[in-house]
């Protein structure tokens, strides 16, 4: 790994003094994405963390003009403004960006984001994945991660929590055959960052998915969110990959440690390293990461 | 221009004139006409506006309050089931006091499914904020949505309205309408200019929460502007009859009230069916009237007292049922009367469900019932159905 130059100035899109938590990745991700957007940017904002974080009225951290409609339709409204921008003949000096947490995103809206995606709109969207309904207090989304304990995906006598595998959205949003999708890790940074400018020089319709560790979500000491995020990429079950009008056209290559390393920090994951049973289930999270890795040619 | 047009082509004239840069609406019957019209018109080249093409209604509202957000007029269409999947979009474009204008042609609800016509789609998100105008036959449809679009831009406005028409009633009849020319529509409706937009030259926050401590206030003010807006409704009516020459009534017509001992109430095309079966009525000496109610939010409330003051019976023609109470808009002029020196009794008679035809059978059905005393009751019911069942 190469050292990256953490430097960087304060940017007027997305301001300090907002209410996150203490080491919220998501919070670092957008602060990433605006300092790269600059200020000729329109934002539409997903109801969620990031908004209510961000814009109790009358307080404001947005330094651009910044919009938050509904839960579900942040792609339409970002569309909107699009076309308008468009109708106005400013879409070449002006770029719309879209922001959602992966529950807005995979989930509820969905369908919302298909269609932006399949239109053709001129939008980066930017889909803050922390693998769970954070703001309602961390109930499972469809991008929550086999085997982690939520709050309606608990672990019990007869459970280890979540059942299933994340959505996978990135390839779905591939499917559309869009110009570039990508996904990142706040933890990844330098890399974030050259997805972001790439996105940001490509026209029409792009999907970002940054992988933001939570720590009250996950469950680790808030200092730990970026050592949590790098384990994520390096065990190979959030694999950083590009794809360009359909096609996988990069990805980052690993050299994989076990998954017990990203799973142990974790609360959500405890539940797994206190049993025989458990310990089967992490053994199929590590096929999970295997499979990842090689579906994506992660290791050389 | 005189033109023989459907009332959905009308629709899109209109439209067409008042030059939104932005359309976006999904496909419902029967609003299909109205959108493949604009569709047509764009295509053409004929309007210069982006048409989106979204995946569902809550798209087509959402693209629309984006794209008024950053400072383009906009528009839409839908009915039924698409207003209902609007519905959540609906109060969040009234809150964020965004000026639009869409049509709610009016439909049934499901279920059972239905396409045709009563109006108990649009009734239903009656409380959303958004204003609703009715309209009674092409015409008027036509220039309501010139109005429609310079009541909701109005500074002191700045709330959403929707034009209801009823569904193949009106949007699939063909009636001859003076359509305006550009020039006169232009001179008539100045150009979108909001008081804040998403401009990265100067930049807004729109969309902000609001704890306990600012939320009452916020829905105070939006109550307040959505009853005085009223006065606004009336002075763009005046301002139309002088620059068009077309005088429909403001928030309410009256037709033959003046002596009436009774008046019917209504909204939509079946005012029009109402106003010939009163003349014949009148023929045969019956002292009828009728009060077309044009605007339904912001509610005329001392409009319709002054109106129904006068009489000693009203009847209310309501094509919608609120399940489990007694009626919408009846409850609303019980209320309005309440306490009024001169109280008639009113009678409210849900008619025209699901396309339901209202004929003037109906109506003398309604003549009968409501002096003989009933109260709430439902007009034009296939009574054999029901006791089969």
């Amino acid at each position: 790994m190469s050292k990256t130059d953490f430097t960087y100035e304060i940017t007027r899109g997305f301001l300090p003094g907002h209410r996150a938590c203490a080491g919220c990745g998501q919070a670092s991700a957008v602060r990433l994405v605006m300092e790269v957007a600059g200020s000729q940017v329109v934002a539409a904002n997903a109801t969620g963390c990031l908004e209510v974080f961000s814009t109790p009225h009358p307080e404001s951290a947005w330094g651009v003009p910044w919009v938050h409609s509904l839960f579900e339709n942040t792609p339409a409204v970002a569309a909107g403004i699009e076309a308008a921008l468009k109708h106005q003949g400013k879409l070449d000096d002006i770029r719309v960006l879209a922001f959602g947490g992966d529950g807005a995103t995979l989930d509820i809206g969905f369908g919302s984001l298909s269609g932006m995606l399949e239109r053709g709109h001129d939008v980066l969207y930017c889909c803050m994945d922390n693998e769970a309904y954070m703001n309602t207090g961390v109930q499972r989304s469809g991008s929550t991660p086999f085997a982690a304990a939520t709050t309606t995906s608990p672990a019990g006598r007869k459970s280890f929590g979540e059942d299933r595998p994340k959505k996978d959205l990135p390839a779905i949003a591939a499917a559309h055959g869009i110009p570039y999708v990508a996904t990142a890790s706040i933890s990844i940074f330098a890399d974030m960052r050259r997805k972001v400018k790439k996105a940001l020089g490509v026209r029409g319709p792009k999907y970002l998915q940054v992988h933001v560790p939570c720590p009250p979500g996950w469950g680790y000491d808030e200092k730990l969110s970026i050592e949590i995020g790098r384990l994520a990429v390096e065990c190979g079950l959030y694999p950083l990959v590009e794809w360009e009008n359909g096609e996988v056209t990069r990805v980052r290559k690993i050299e994989p440690i076990p998954v017990e390393e990203y799973l142990r920090p974790q609360r959500r994951f405890r539940h797994l390293f206190r049993s025989e049973e458990g310990k089967a289930q992490i053994a199929k999270i590590q096929e999970l990461a295997d499979a990842s890795i090689k579906k994506y040619g992660l290791v050389d | 221009m005189r033109k023989m047009i459907e009332g959905s082509q009308a629709v899109a004239e209109a439209v067409g004139l008042c030059r939104p840069g932005v359309i976006s609406a999904y496909p419902i019957t029967p609003q299909t006409h109205i959108v493949e019209e604009l569709s047509q018109m764009v295509a053409d080249g004929e309007i210069h506006a982006e048409y989106v093409r979204v995946e569902s209604e809550h798209s087509a509202a959402s693209v629309c309050l984006g794209a008024v957000a950053a400072g383009t007029r906009a528009y839409s269409a839908t009915t039924s089931q698409g207003l209902m999947l609007m519905a959540e979009v609906l109060y969040n474009i009234a809150g964020m006091r965004l000026p639009l204008v869409i049509t709610g042609v009016n439909r049934s609800l499901s279920a059972p499914l239905s396409i045709w016509n009563d109006q108990q789609d649009t009734l239903a998100v009656r409380d959303s904020g958004w204003l609703q105008l009715y309209a009674e036959n092409s015409q008027e449809v036509l220039d309501m949505h010139i109005q429609a679009y310079k009541i909701s831009e109005d500074d002191r406005v700045l709330l959403p309205v929707m034009v209801c028409m009823d569904g193949f009633v009106l949007t699939h009849t063909y009636e001859t309408v003076d359509v305006p020319t550009q020039e006169e529509v232009d001179a008539f409706l100045p150009p979108y200019d909001p008081l804040y937009k998403l401009d990265p030259g100067d930049p807004y926050t729109l969309g902000a929460f609001a704890g306990p401590e600012l939320y009452q206030e916020m829905r105070f003010e939006l109550q307040r502007d959505a009853l005085a807006s009223k006065d606004v409704v009336k002075e763009i009516a005046k301002d139309f009859q002088a620059a068009f020459g077309r005088w429909m009534g403001d928030v309410v017509e009256e037709y033959r009230c003046d002596d009436a001992e009774t008046i019917y109430v209504a909204m939509g095309t079946v005012v029009g069916t109402l106003k010939d079966w009163v003349d014949m009525k009148r023929d045969n000496g019956d002292n009828l009237g009728v009060l077309k109610l044009r605007c339904f939010r912001p509610f005329p409330l001392e409009e319709l007292r002054e109106s129904l003051s006068k009489a000693k019976r009203v009847v209310v023609v309501e094509k919608a049922v609120n399940v489990g109470a007694y009626g919408i808009l009846p409850a609303e002029i019980r209320a309005a009367l309440y306490r009024q020196p001169n109280q008639p009794s009113v009678h409210a008679a849900v008619t025209g469900l699901g396309g339901r035809d209202i004929t003037f059978e109906t109506f003398d059905e309604m003549e009968e019932r409501s002096q003989a005393g009933e109260m709430d009751f439902f007009a034009g019911l296939r009574k054999e159905l029901l006791e089969a069942s």
